[in-house]
């Protein structure tokens, strides 16, 4: 039987842009897909990706001001995950080259790889900008369904 | 959570566990660059035993680390790097730097 792409859950979590939220926006939200069973690698690999756009929202969008980022979650029958990262900052003037591996704008300690690893660790990564309006990244990922009844 | 710095025979040896993120990795730069320019060590170990997660701020710590070593004079060495980061490290290609053990 075919299983139907249907929206089981969803969640939105707005915070300020404060570096101490990094760990608190991958473990609330790795706390909201555990629902779905992922095995430690699935919760490593998105875990990692959330840190990287969270902290690109901190470290890049609000530079030089603390702003709100926005997250929303929602979680499908199939096992799809699908995950919006969204802030109102400075947004990016050519994403193409901003997703480039080692492109940074960031200074010394930033290793130019955020967009690569979020790209590679997820299945899809969409980024859309508009300078000075802000920025959405969207990623998805499924995950294997091995416990269906664990949501209803 | 936190880092432990430990000096012994010019050679300093900083322990980190838990999560290296841009939060926490700001913390450890700046005790190991304060400690850096107090002690002026020989060389300096980076132990990634007790690392839980860590993020490509993580990898900017590292090459951080290695960039001021390297302008000083000092060796620098990663170890015990932990299996679950075997992936970041990996595409991070910070292998090429001869410095993980
Ligand atoms: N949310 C954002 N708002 C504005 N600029 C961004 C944002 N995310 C990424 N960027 C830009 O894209 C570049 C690359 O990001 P990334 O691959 O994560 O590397 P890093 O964060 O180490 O610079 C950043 O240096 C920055 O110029
Ligand atoms: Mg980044």
């Amino acid at each position: 039987m075919k299983q139907e792409n249907l929206c089981i859950n969803e969640m939105n979590l707005n915070f300020l842009s404060k570096s101490a939220n990094e760990s608190f926006a991958r473990a609330t939200i790795s706390a909201f897909i555990a629902q779905l069973d992922p095995t430690i690698d699935e919760i490593t690999d998105i875990k990692t990706a959330i840190s990287e756009a969270v902290t690109n929202c901190i470290t890049h969008a609000y530079k030089s001001e603390i702003g709100v980022i926005y997250i929303n979650c929602k979680i499908f029958e199939n096992g799809k995950i699908l995950i919006k990262i969204r802030d109102k900052g400075i947004g990016i003037k050519d994403i193409a080259q901003a997703m480039e591996p080692l492109f940074t704008t960031g200074g010394s300690e930033r290793a130019g790889l955020g967009f690569a690893v979020m790209k590679s660790f997820m299945d899809k990564l969409r980024v859309s900008s508009k300078v000075n309006k802000g920025t959405t990244v969207l990623m998805e990922k499924s995950i294997i369904r091995r416990n269906i009844t664990s949501v209803k | 959570m936190g880092i432990n710095l430990e000096f012994f025979d010019n050679k300093l040896t900083a322990k980190i566990s838990g999560e290296i993120d841009h939060h926490s990795a700001a913390d450890f730069r700046q005790q190991i660059d304060n400690f850096i320019n107090k002690k002026k060590p020989e060389e300096i170990i980076l132990d990634f035993n007790e690392v839980s997660f860590m993020d490509t701020s993580g990898i900017g710590f590292i090459m951080g680390r290695f960039k001021t070593a390297y302008n000083l004079g000092i060796k620098l060495k990663v170890i015990n790097i932990p299996k679950k980061l075997e992936r970041l490290v990996k595409l991070s290609g910070i292998k090429n730097l001869g410095i993980l053990e």
